[in-house]
Protein backbone atom coordinates (compact mmCIF):
# COMPACT_ATOMS: atom_id res chain seq x y z
CA UNK A 1 0.00 0.00 0.00
CA UNK A 2 1.36 3.44 -0.87
CA UNK A 3 2.64 5.43 2.06
CA UNK A 4 0.29 8.22 3.08
CA UNK A 5 2.58 11.21 3.36
CA UNK A 6 -0.10 13.55 4.49
CA UNK A 7 -0.94 11.42 7.52
CA UNK A 8 0.49 13.18 10.56
CA UNK A 9 0.85 11.26 13.83
CA UNK A 10 -2.01 11.29 16.27
CA UNK A 11 -0.96 11.90 19.85
CA UNK A 12 -2.10 12.05 23.45
CA UNK A 13 -0.65 13.13 26.76
CA UNK A 14 -1.61 13.35 30.40
CA UNK A 15 0.00 14.82 33.49
CA UNK A 16 0.88 11.93 35.84
CA UNK A 17 1.23 14.31 38.81
CA UNK A 18 -2.40 15.39 38.82
CA UNK A 19 -5.04 13.33 40.60
CA UNK A 20 -8.32 14.50 39.13
CA UNK A 21 -10.31 13.04 42.02
CA UNK A 22 -8.67 15.57 44.34
CA UNK A 23 -9.53 18.49 42.07
CA UNK A 24 -12.31 21.03 42.75
CA UNK A 25 -13.30 21.67 39.16
CA UNK A 26 -12.84 19.19 36.34
CA UNK A 27 -13.83 20.58 32.94
CA UNK A 28 -13.58 19.32 29.39
CA UNK A 29 -13.45 20.75 25.88
CA UNK A 30 -13.67 19.09 22.48
CA UNK A 31 -12.78 20.76 19.17
CA UNK A 32 -14.10 18.85 16.17
CA UNK A 33 -12.57 20.35 13.07
CA UNK A 34 -12.87 19.30 9.46
CA UNK A 35 -9.41 17.75 9.43
CA UNK A 36 -8.46 17.15 13.06
CA UNK A 37 -10.18 16.81 16.44
CA UNK A 38 -8.77 17.53 19.87
CA UNK A 39 -10.02 16.83 23.39
CA UNK A 40 -8.76 18.53 26.55
CA UNK A 41 -9.51 17.95 30.23
CA UNK A 42 -8.51 20.52 32.83
CA UNK A 43 -8.38 20.15 36.59
CA UNK A 44 -8.54 23.40 38.59
CA UNK A 45 -7.28 25.40 35.64
CA UNK A 46 -4.35 23.11 34.89
CA UNK A 47 -4.03 20.97 31.79
CA UNK A 48 -4.66 17.38 32.81
CA UNK A 49 -4.78 15.48 29.53
CA UNK A 50 -5.31 16.01 25.81
CA UNK A 51 -5.40 14.24 22.46
CA UNK A 52 -4.84 15.26 18.87
CA UNK A 53 -6.61 13.00 16.35
CA UNK A 54 -7.68 12.91 12.72
CA UNK A 55 -11.38 13.66 12.16
CA UNK A 56 -13.18 10.80 10.48
CA UNK A 57 -16.15 10.97 8.14
CA UNK A 58 -18.53 11.18 11.11
CA UNK A 59 -18.39 14.08 13.60
CA UNK A 60 -19.96 12.47 16.70
CA UNK A 61 -17.65 9.45 16.35
CA UNK A 62 -14.66 11.77 15.99
CA UNK A 63 -15.58 13.60 19.20
CA UNK A 64 -15.88 10.32 21.12
CA UNK A 65 -12.62 9.02 19.66
CA UNK A 66 -10.76 12.21 20.58
CA UNK A 67 -11.98 12.19 24.17
CA UNK A 68 -11.44 8.47 24.53
CA UNK A 69 -7.87 8.89 23.40
CA UNK A 70 -7.24 11.83 25.75
CA UNK A 71 -8.49 9.78 28.68
CA UNK A 72 -6.47 6.65 27.86
CA UNK A 73 -4.08 5.77 30.63
CA UNK A 74 -6.05 7.80 33.17
CA UNK A 75 -8.83 6.45 35.34
CA UNK A 76 -11.18 9.18 34.22
CA UNK A 77 -14.04 8.15 31.93
CA UNK A 78 -16.30 10.17 29.63
CA UNK A 79 -19.23 9.62 32.01
CA UNK A 80 -17.23 11.15 34.89
CA UNK A 81 -16.84 14.43 33.06
CA UNK A 82 -18.98 17.01 34.88
CA UNK A 83 -19.31 19.45 31.97
CA UNK A 84 -18.05 19.50 28.40
CA UNK A 85 -18.06 22.31 25.86
CA UNK A 86 -17.83 21.51 22.17
CA UNK A 87 -16.33 23.74 19.48
CA UNK A 88 -15.21 23.55 15.86
CA UNK A 89 -17.50 22.96 12.94
CA UNK A 90 -18.65 19.68 14.50
CA UNK A 91 -19.45 21.34 17.85
CA UNK A 92 -23.17 20.63 17.75
CA UNK A 93 -22.46 16.96 17.24
CA UNK A 94 -20.57 16.22 20.45
CA UNK A 95 -22.80 13.49 21.95
CA UNK A 96 -21.43 13.93 25.49
CA UNK A 97 -21.27 17.74 25.36
CA UNK A 98 -23.53 20.18 27.17
CA UNK A 99 -22.83 23.37 25.27
CA UNK A 100 -21.40 24.56 21.97
CA UNK A 101 -19.26 27.68 21.69
CA UNK A 102 -17.76 29.11 18.50
CA UNK A 103 -14.18 28.28 17.62
CA UNK A 104 -13.25 31.94 17.33
CA UNK A 105 -14.14 32.53 20.98
CA UNK A 106 -12.47 29.28 22.07
CA UNK A 107 -9.29 30.02 20.16
CA UNK A 108 -9.11 33.44 21.78
CA UNK A 109 -9.39 31.97 25.28
CA UNK A 110 -7.13 29.05 24.47
CA UNK A 111 -4.40 31.26 23.05
CA UNK A 112 -4.58 33.53 26.10
CA UNK A 113 -3.91 30.46 28.27
CA UNK A 114 -1.20 29.03 26.03
CA UNK A 115 0.66 32.24 25.37
CA UNK A 116 -0.16 34.37 28.36
CA UNK A 117 -2.28 37.51 28.75
CA UNK A 118 0.09 39.66 26.69
CA UNK A 119 -1.16 38.08 23.48
CA UNK A 120 -3.19 40.39 21.25
CA UNK A 121 -3.11 38.79 17.80
CA UNK A 122 -3.78 35.10 17.26
CA UNK A 123 -3.29 33.45 13.89
CA UNK A 124 -4.98 30.09 13.66
CA UNK A 125 -3.87 28.07 10.66
CA UNK A 126 -6.13 25.08 10.68
CA UNK A 127 -6.94 22.17 8.44
CA UNK A 128 -9.37 23.93 6.16
CA UNK A 129 -9.45 27.51 7.31
CA UNK A 130 -7.25 30.34 8.43
CA UNK A 131 -8.25 32.91 11.03
CA UNK A 132 -6.72 36.13 12.31
CA UNK A 133 -8.13 37.02 15.74
CA UNK A 134 -7.63 40.09 17.96
CA UNK A 135 -8.04 39.48 21.69
CA UNK A 136 -7.88 41.53 24.86
CA UNK A 137 -5.90 40.65 27.99
CA UNK A 138 -8.61 38.20 29.07
CA UNK A 139 -8.62 36.38 25.76
CA UNK A 140 -11.91 37.92 24.70
CA UNK A 141 -12.27 38.40 20.95
CA UNK A 142 -12.37 42.03 19.78
CA UNK A 143 -12.08 41.46 16.02
CA UNK A 144 -11.45 38.67 13.54
CA UNK A 145 -11.03 37.84 9.88
CA UNK A 146 -11.35 34.40 8.37
CA UNK A 147 -10.76 32.54 5.15
CA UNK A 148 -12.63 29.28 4.99
CA UNK A 149 -13.42 29.18 1.30
CA UNK A 150 -10.03 28.50 -0.16
CA UNK A 151 -7.40 25.85 0.55
CA UNK A 152 -4.46 28.22 0.11
CA UNK A 153 -2.95 28.95 3.51
CA UNK A 154 -4.52 25.90 5.14
CA UNK A 155 -3.31 22.53 6.33
CA UNK A 156 -5.06 20.76 3.45
CA UNK A 157 -2.96 22.76 1.03
CA UNK A 158 0.23 21.62 2.74
CA UNK A 159 -1.02 18.02 2.83
CA UNK A 160 -1.57 18.13 -0.93
CA UNK A 161 2.04 19.23 -1.37
CA UNK A 162 3.44 16.65 1.02
CA UNK A 163 1.64 14.02 -1.02
CA UNK A 164 2.86 15.42 -4.34
CA UNK A 165 6.47 15.48 -3.21
CA UNK A 166 6.36 12.21 -1.32
CA UNK A 167 7.58 13.88 1.88
CA UNK A 168 6.04 13.16 5.27
CA UNK A 169 3.93 16.11 6.47
CA UNK A 170 5.96 16.10 9.69
CA UNK A 171 9.12 16.87 7.73
CA UNK A 172 7.99 19.43 5.17
CA UNK A 173 8.76 22.45 7.34
CA UNK A 174 12.36 21.59 8.11
CA UNK A 175 13.01 20.38 4.59
CA UNK A 176 11.81 23.67 3.10
CA UNK A 177 14.52 25.51 5.01
CA UNK A 178 17.34 23.44 3.53
CA UNK A 179 17.82 25.80 0.61
CA UNK A 180 20.84 28.02 0.11
CA UNK A 181 18.89 30.74 -1.57
CA UNK A 182 15.21 31.49 -1.21
CA UNK A 183 13.52 30.74 -4.58
CA UNK A 184 10.69 32.81 -6.07
CA UNK A 185 7.39 31.80 -4.47
CA UNK A 186 5.04 29.78 -6.68
CA UNK A 187 2.98 32.27 -8.63
CA UNK A 188 -0.42 30.90 -7.82
CA UNK A 189 -2.02 30.97 -4.41
CA UNK A 190 -4.50 28.34 -5.55
CA UNK A 191 -3.41 24.93 -4.30
CA UNK A 192 -4.60 23.19 -7.47
CA UNK A 193 -2.65 25.54 -9.73
CA UNK A 194 0.34 25.65 -7.41
CA UNK A 195 0.39 21.86 -7.59
CA UNK A 196 0.61 21.89 -11.41
CA UNK A 197 3.24 24.58 -11.18
CA UNK A 198 5.20 22.45 -8.71
CA UNK A 199 4.99 19.40 -10.99
CA UNK A 200 6.54 21.52 -13.72
CA UNK A 201 9.31 22.66 -11.39
CA UNK A 202 10.10 19.10 -10.39
CA UNK A 203 10.30 18.09 -14.04
CA UNK A 204 12.64 21.01 -14.64
CA UNK A 205 14.94 19.44 -12.07
CA UNK A 206 14.11 21.42 -8.94
CA UNK A 207 14.91 19.44 -5.78
CA UNK A 208 12.08 18.85 -3.33
CA UNK A 209 13.49 21.35 -0.81
CA UNK A 210 13.35 24.12 -3.35
CA UNK A 211 9.77 23.33 -4.40
CA UNK A 212 8.73 23.23 -0.74
CA UNK A 213 10.49 26.52 -0.13
CA UNK A 214 8.65 28.10 -3.08
CA UNK A 215 5.29 26.85 -1.87
CA UNK A 216 5.85 27.69 1.80
CA UNK A 217 6.85 31.16 0.72
CA UNK A 218 3.63 31.61 -1.26
CA UNK A 219 1.60 30.31 1.68
CA UNK A 220 3.31 32.62 4.15
CA UNK A 221 2.68 35.54 1.82
CA UNK A 222 -1.00 34.75 1.52
CA UNK A 223 -1.44 34.43 5.26
CA UNK A 224 0.52 37.64 5.84
CA UNK A 225 -2.02 39.32 3.57
CA UNK A 226 -4.87 38.15 5.79
CA UNK A 227 -3.04 39.39 8.90
CA UNK A 228 -2.25 42.74 7.38
CA UNK A 229 -5.92 43.30 6.60
CA UNK A 230 -6.76 43.14 10.28
CA UNK A 231 -3.45 44.50 11.57
CA UNK A 232 -0.88 42.70 13.71
CA UNK A 233 -0.65 44.00 17.25
CA UNK A 234 1.99 42.40 19.45
CA UNK A 235 2.21 40.04 21.11
CA UNK A 236 1.56 37.61 18.30
CA UNK A 237 0.99 33.86 18.54
CA UNK A 238 0.15 31.07 16.11
CA UNK A 239 -2.20 28.15 16.76
CA UNK A 240 -3.28 25.21 14.66
CA UNK A 241 -1.29 22.54 12.88
CA UNK A 242 0.73 24.81 10.65
CA UNK A 243 2.27 26.45 13.73
CA UNK A 244 4.38 23.28 13.75
CA UNK A 245 5.65 23.98 10.24
CA UNK A 246 8.87 25.87 10.87
CA UNK A 247 9.24 26.62 7.14
CA UNK A 248 5.98 28.57 6.93
CA UNK A 249 6.35 30.16 10.38
CA UNK A 250 9.84 31.60 9.84
CA UNK A 251 8.88 33.00 6.44
CA UNK A 252 5.70 34.51 7.85
CA UNK A 253 7.53 36.10 10.79
CA UNK A 254 10.02 37.60 8.38
CA UNK A 255 7.29 39.05 6.20
CA UNK A 256 5.25 40.66 8.97
CA UNK A 257 8.31 41.64 10.97
CA UNK A 258 7.13 40.12 14.24
CA UNK A 259 8.16 36.90 15.92
CA UNK A 260 5.52 34.56 17.25
CA UNK A 261 5.51 33.74 20.97
CA UNK A 262 6.51 30.22 21.97
CA UNK A 263 4.33 27.95 24.07
CA UNK A 264 5.01 24.68 25.84
CA UNK A 265 1.57 23.45 24.78
CA UNK A 266 0.69 21.69 21.51
CA UNK A 267 -0.47 24.40 19.09
CA UNK A 268 -3.34 22.27 17.86
CA UNK A 269 -5.16 22.13 21.19
CA UNK A 270 -5.91 25.86 21.45
CA UNK A 271 -9.57 25.45 20.50
CA UNK A 272 -10.23 22.54 22.84
CA UNK A 273 -8.31 24.31 25.63
CA UNK A 274 -10.46 27.38 25.23
CA UNK A 275 -13.55 25.19 25.29
CA UNK A 276 -12.40 23.52 28.51
CA UNK A 277 -11.74 26.95 30.04
CA UNK A 278 -15.26 28.07 29.13
CA UNK A 279 -16.56 24.85 30.68
CA UNK A 280 -14.65 25.63 33.87
CA UNK A 281 -16.14 29.12 34.05
CA UNK A 282 -19.64 27.72 33.48
CA UNK A 283 -19.20 25.08 36.21
CA UNK A 284 -18.11 27.79 38.65
CA UNK A 285 -21.32 29.66 37.80
CA UNK A 286 -23.34 26.59 38.70
CA UNK A 287 -23.76 24.85 35.34
CA UNK A 288 -24.36 21.14 35.60
CA UNK A 289 -24.80 18.21 33.22
CA UNK B 1 -4.77 34.08 -48.59
CA UNK B 2 -4.50 31.79 -45.62
CA UNK B 3 -3.99 33.00 -42.06
CA UNK B 4 -3.73 31.04 -38.83
CA UNK B 5 -4.43 31.51 -35.19
CA UNK B 6 -2.63 29.48 -32.53
CA UNK B 7 -4.05 29.20 -29.02
CA UNK B 8 -1.51 27.88 -26.53
CA UNK B 9 -3.63 26.93 -23.55
CA UNK B 10 -2.65 25.42 -20.24
CA UNK B 11 -3.87 22.01 -21.29
CA UNK B 12 -4.04 21.95 -25.10
CA UNK B 13 -2.59 23.72 -28.12
CA UNK B 14 -5.02 24.57 -30.92
CA UNK B 15 -4.35 25.89 -34.42
CA UNK B 16 -6.98 27.01 -36.92
CA UNK B 17 -6.13 27.87 -40.52
CA UNK B 18 -8.53 30.22 -42.26
CA UNK B 19 -8.77 30.90 -46.00
CA UNK B 20 -9.74 34.39 -47.18
CA UNK B 21 -11.08 35.16 -43.73
CA UNK B 22 -14.06 32.94 -44.54
CA UNK B 23 -13.37 29.22 -44.70
CA UNK B 24 -11.72 27.00 -42.12
CA UNK B 25 -9.24 24.87 -44.06
CA UNK B 26 -7.34 23.27 -41.21
CA UNK B 27 -7.77 22.64 -37.51
CA UNK B 28 -5.71 20.74 -34.94
CA UNK B 29 -5.67 20.24 -31.20
CA UNK B 30 -2.99 18.45 -29.23
CA UNK B 31 -2.18 18.08 -25.54
CA UNK B 32 0.21 20.75 -24.28
CA UNK B 33 2.21 18.29 -22.22
CA UNK B 34 5.30 19.19 -20.27
CA UNK B 35 7.32 20.81 -23.05
CA UNK B 36 5.37 23.68 -24.56
CA UNK B 37 7.77 24.38 -27.42
CA UNK B 38 7.69 20.75 -28.44
CA UNK B 39 3.89 20.72 -28.36
CA UNK B 40 3.77 23.78 -30.59
CA UNK B 41 6.03 22.08 -33.16
CA UNK B 42 3.89 18.97 -32.97
CA UNK B 43 0.76 21.04 -33.57
CA UNK B 44 2.23 22.65 -36.69
CA UNK B 45 3.40 19.26 -37.95
CA UNK B 46 -0.09 17.87 -37.41
CA UNK B 47 -1.61 20.79 -39.34
CA UNK B 48 0.72 20.12 -42.25
CA UNK B 49 -0.11 16.43 -42.21
CA UNK B 50 -3.89 16.84 -42.07
CA UNK B 51 -4.42 20.05 -44.03
CA UNK B 52 -1.24 20.46 -46.03
CA UNK B 53 -0.70 23.90 -44.48
CA UNK B 54 2.78 24.99 -43.39
CA UNK B 55 3.73 28.14 -41.43
CA UNK B 56 5.51 29.39 -44.55
CA UNK B 57 2.24 29.32 -46.53
CA UNK B 58 0.56 31.72 -44.19
CA UNK B 59 0.08 35.42 -44.75
CA UNK B 60 -0.10 36.03 -41.01
CA UNK B 61 -0.10 34.08 -37.76
CA UNK B 62 -1.50 35.43 -34.52
CA UNK B 63 -1.00 33.75 -31.15
CA UNK B 64 -3.17 33.77 -28.05
CA UNK B 65 -3.57 31.74 -24.87
CA UNK B 66 -1.59 31.46 -21.63
CA UNK B 67 1.52 30.36 -23.51
CA UNK B 68 1.32 32.85 -26.36
CA UNK B 69 4.78 34.16 -25.54
CA UNK B 70 6.22 30.84 -26.69
CA UNK B 71 4.79 31.04 -30.20
CA UNK B 72 7.98 31.84 -32.12
CA UNK B 73 6.47 32.01 -35.57
CA UNK B 74 3.57 34.25 -34.69
CA UNK B 75 3.79 37.80 -35.92
CA UNK B 76 1.90 39.16 -32.95
CA UNK B 77 -0.12 38.14 -29.93
CA UNK B 78 -3.62 39.07 -28.87
CA UNK B 79 -5.42 38.65 -25.58
CA UNK B 80 -7.56 35.57 -25.09
CA UNK B 81 -10.54 37.80 -24.45
CA UNK B 82 -10.32 39.50 -27.85
CA UNK B 83 -9.67 36.19 -29.60
CA UNK B 84 -12.72 34.64 -27.91
CA UNK B 85 -14.84 37.62 -28.94
CA UNK B 86 -13.80 37.48 -32.60
CA UNK B 87 -14.14 33.74 -32.82
CA UNK B 88 -17.66 33.74 -31.38
CA UNK B 89 -18.70 36.60 -33.64
CA UNK B 90 -17.34 34.79 -36.71
CA UNK B 91 -19.41 31.71 -35.92
CA UNK B 92 -22.56 33.62 -35.08
CA UNK B 93 -22.81 37.41 -35.41
CA UNK B 94 -25.90 37.46 -33.20
CA UNK B 95 -23.89 36.45 -30.14
CA UNK B 96 -23.50 39.18 -27.54
CA UNK B 97 -22.27 37.18 -24.52
CA UNK B 98 -19.40 34.73 -24.70
CA UNK B 99 -18.61 32.33 -21.88
CA UNK B 100 -15.27 30.56 -22.15
CA UNK B 101 -14.48 27.85 -19.63
CA UNK B 102 -11.05 26.38 -20.18
CA UNK B 103 -8.80 24.11 -18.19
CA UNK B 104 -7.55 26.76 -15.82
CA UNK B 105 -9.39 29.95 -16.61
CA UNK B 106 -12.98 31.05 -16.89
CA UNK B 107 -14.14 34.17 -18.75
CA UNK B 108 -17.40 36.02 -19.34
CA UNK B 109 -17.26 38.51 -22.21
CA UNK B 110 -19.81 40.90 -23.64
CA UNK B 111 -19.30 41.78 -27.27
CA UNK B 112 -20.82 44.02 -29.89
CA UNK B 113 -22.08 43.19 -33.41
CA UNK B 114 -18.56 43.48 -34.82
CA UNK B 115 -17.08 41.07 -32.29
CA UNK B 116 -15.37 43.79 -30.28
CA UNK B 117 -15.09 43.44 -26.53
CA UNK B 118 -17.47 45.65 -24.54
CA UNK B 119 -16.80 44.26 -21.04
CA UNK B 120 -15.30 41.15 -19.50
CA UNK B 121 -14.65 39.30 -16.25
CA UNK B 122 -11.97 36.67 -15.74
CA UNK B 123 -11.20 34.11 -13.12
CA UNK B 124 -7.63 32.94 -13.35
CA UNK B 125 -6.90 32.60 -9.65
CA UNK B 126 -9.14 29.79 -8.58
CA UNK B 127 -9.30 26.27 -9.94
CA UNK B 128 -12.91 25.89 -8.87
CA UNK B 129 -14.07 28.12 -11.71
CA UNK B 130 -12.46 26.09 -14.49
CA UNK B 131 -11.98 22.65 -15.97
CA UNK B 132 -9.43 21.75 -13.29
CA UNK B 133 -12.40 21.52 -10.93
CA UNK B 134 -14.43 19.04 -12.96
CA UNK B 135 -11.31 16.99 -13.63
CA UNK B 136 -10.51 16.74 -9.93
CA UNK B 137 -14.09 15.81 -9.15
CA UNK B 138 -14.18 13.16 -11.87
CA UNK B 139 -11.06 11.65 -10.29
CA UNK B 140 -12.66 11.72 -6.85
CA UNK B 141 -15.74 9.98 -8.25
CA UNK B 142 -13.56 7.52 -10.17
CA UNK B 143 -15.28 8.40 -13.44
CA UNK B 144 -13.73 9.32 -16.81
CA UNK B 145 -14.01 13.07 -17.40
CA UNK B 146 -16.01 12.53 -20.58
CA UNK B 147 -18.49 10.38 -18.66
CA UNK B 148 -19.10 12.98 -15.97
CA UNK B 149 -21.57 15.01 -18.03
CA UNK B 150 -23.83 12.16 -19.21
CA UNK B 151 -23.70 10.64 -15.71
CA UNK B 152 -24.98 13.82 -14.10
CA UNK B 153 -27.99 13.94 -16.40
CA UNK B 154 -29.19 10.72 -14.75
CA UNK B 155 -29.48 12.47 -11.40
CA UNK B 156 -32.81 12.13 -9.59
CA UNK B 157 -32.24 14.48 -6.68
CA UNK B 158 -30.36 17.64 -5.79
CA UNK B 159 -27.49 17.23 -3.39
CA UNK B 160 -25.89 20.35 -1.97
CA UNK B 161 -22.19 20.96 -2.29
CA UNK B 162 -20.96 23.58 0.15
CA UNK B 163 -17.28 23.77 -0.59
CA UNK B 164 -16.17 26.64 -2.82
CA UNK B 165 -12.69 25.28 -3.27
CA UNK B 166 -11.70 22.34 -5.46
CA UNK B 167 -9.49 20.91 -2.71
CA UNK B 168 -12.28 21.06 -0.12
CA UNK B 169 -14.87 19.87 -2.62
CA UNK B 170 -12.82 16.75 -3.19
CA UNK B 171 -12.91 16.00 0.56
CA UNK B 172 -16.61 16.80 0.61
CA UNK B 173 -17.21 14.33 -2.23
CA UNK B 174 -15.36 11.66 -0.29
CA UNK B 175 -17.75 12.23 2.62
CA UNK B 176 -20.73 11.98 0.27
CA UNK B 177 -19.33 8.78 -1.18
CA UNK B 178 -19.08 7.34 2.36
CA UNK B 179 -22.71 8.31 2.88
CA UNK B 180 -23.55 6.23 -0.21
CA UNK B 181 -24.83 9.19 -2.24
CA UNK B 182 -25.63 8.04 -5.80
CA UNK B 183 -22.92 9.05 -8.27
CA UNK B 184 -25.25 10.82 -10.73
CA UNK B 185 -26.47 13.09 -7.91
CA UNK B 186 -22.90 13.93 -6.90
CA UNK B 187 -21.95 14.59 -10.51
CA UNK B 188 -24.87 16.96 -10.84
CA UNK B 189 -23.84 18.76 -7.62
CA UNK B 190 -20.39 19.24 -9.14
CA UNK B 191 -21.82 20.87 -12.25
CA UNK B 192 -24.20 23.05 -10.26
CA UNK B 193 -21.27 24.25 -8.17
CA UNK B 194 -19.08 25.27 -11.07
CA UNK B 195 -22.03 26.73 -12.96
CA UNK B 196 -22.80 28.90 -9.94
CA UNK B 197 -19.36 30.43 -10.07
CA UNK B 198 -19.41 30.97 -13.83
CA UNK B 199 -22.84 32.58 -13.62
CA UNK B 200 -21.72 35.10 -11.00
CA UNK B 201 -19.01 36.17 -13.45
CA UNK B 202 -21.61 36.47 -16.22
CA UNK B 203 -23.82 38.60 -13.98
CA UNK B 204 -20.88 40.92 -13.34
CA UNK B 205 -20.70 41.81 -17.03
CA UNK B 206 -24.42 41.43 -17.61
CA UNK B 207 -25.99 38.84 -19.90
CA UNK B 208 -27.30 39.79 -23.31
CA UNK B 209 -28.73 37.34 -25.86
CA UNK B 210 -27.48 35.44 -27.67
CA UNK B 211 -25.17 33.53 -25.35
CA UNK B 212 -22.41 31.24 -26.58
CA UNK B 213 -20.35 28.79 -24.54
CA UNK B 214 -16.85 27.85 -25.69
CA UNK B 215 -13.75 26.17 -24.30
CA UNK B 216 -13.17 22.55 -23.35
CA UNK B 217 -15.76 22.46 -20.58
CA UNK B 218 -18.45 23.34 -23.15
CA UNK B 219 -18.32 19.68 -24.15
CA UNK B 220 -19.65 18.73 -20.73
CA UNK B 221 -23.40 18.24 -21.19
CA UNK B 222 -23.93 18.24 -17.43
CA UNK B 223 -22.29 21.63 -17.06
CA UNK B 224 -24.29 22.97 -20.01
CA UNK B 225 -27.50 21.78 -18.39
CA UNK B 226 -26.70 23.48 -15.07
CA UNK B 227 -25.61 26.65 -16.87
CA UNK B 228 -28.76 26.89 -18.97
CA UNK B 229 -30.93 26.42 -15.90
CA UNK B 230 -29.03 29.04 -13.92
CA UNK B 231 -29.09 31.58 -16.74
CA UNK B 232 -32.63 30.62 -17.70
CA UNK B 233 -31.78 30.66 -21.39
CA UNK B 234 -30.60 28.45 -24.23
CA UNK B 235 -26.87 28.59 -24.68
CA UNK B 236 -25.24 28.02 -28.08
CA UNK B 237 -22.37 25.55 -28.10
CA UNK B 238 -20.46 25.43 -31.38
CA UNK B 239 -18.78 22.30 -32.69
CA UNK B 240 -15.09 22.27 -31.76
CA UNK B 241 -15.73 24.64 -28.89
CA UNK B 242 -12.10 24.49 -27.79
CA UNK B 243 -10.86 25.96 -31.05
CA UNK B 244 -12.95 29.12 -31.07
CA UNK B 245 -10.18 31.21 -29.53
CA UNK B 246 -7.66 30.04 -32.13
CA UNK B 247 -10.28 30.77 -34.81
CA UNK B 248 -10.68 34.28 -33.45
CA UNK B 249 -6.92 34.76 -33.62
CA UNK B 250 -6.97 33.57 -37.24
CA UNK B 251 -9.70 36.12 -38.04
CA UNK B 252 -7.67 38.88 -36.38
CA UNK B 253 -4.66 37.75 -38.39
CA UNK B 254 -6.71 38.14 -41.60
CA UNK B 255 -7.81 41.64 -40.62
CA UNK B 256 -4.29 42.87 -40.62
CA UNK B 257 -2.79 40.77 -43.43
Amino acid sequence: MAEEFWRWTESRWHDPDIDWKKGQVVSAGVDVGSVSSQAVVMVDGRLYCYSNTRTGSNSPDSAVKAMGMALEGTDLTIDDLPYTVGTGYGRVNVPFGQRAITEIACHGRGANFMYGPSIRTVLDMGGQDCKAIHVDEKGKVTNFLMNDKCAAGTGRGMEVFADLLGVSINDVGELSLKVEEEPEPVSSTCVVFAKSEASGLLRAGWPKEKVLAAYSSAMAHRVAGLLERIGVEPDFGITGGIAKNVGVVTRLEKEIGIKSLQSKYDSQIAGALGAALFAEALIKKGAKK
Amino acid sequence: MITAGIDIGSKTVKIVALKDAKEIVGQVMILAGTDVKESISKAWAELEKTAGVKPGDLAAIVATGAGKGDAVNARRTVTEVSADAKGANFLNPEVRTVIDVGAEEGRAIRIDAAGKVVDFAINEKCAAGAGAFTEAMARALEVEIKELGPLSLKSTQEVAMNAQCAVFAESELVTLVHAKTPKPDMARAVHNAISDRIVSMVRRVGMEEKVMLIGGVANNVGFLDSLQRDLNTTVIVPEDSESVSALGAAVLAAEEA
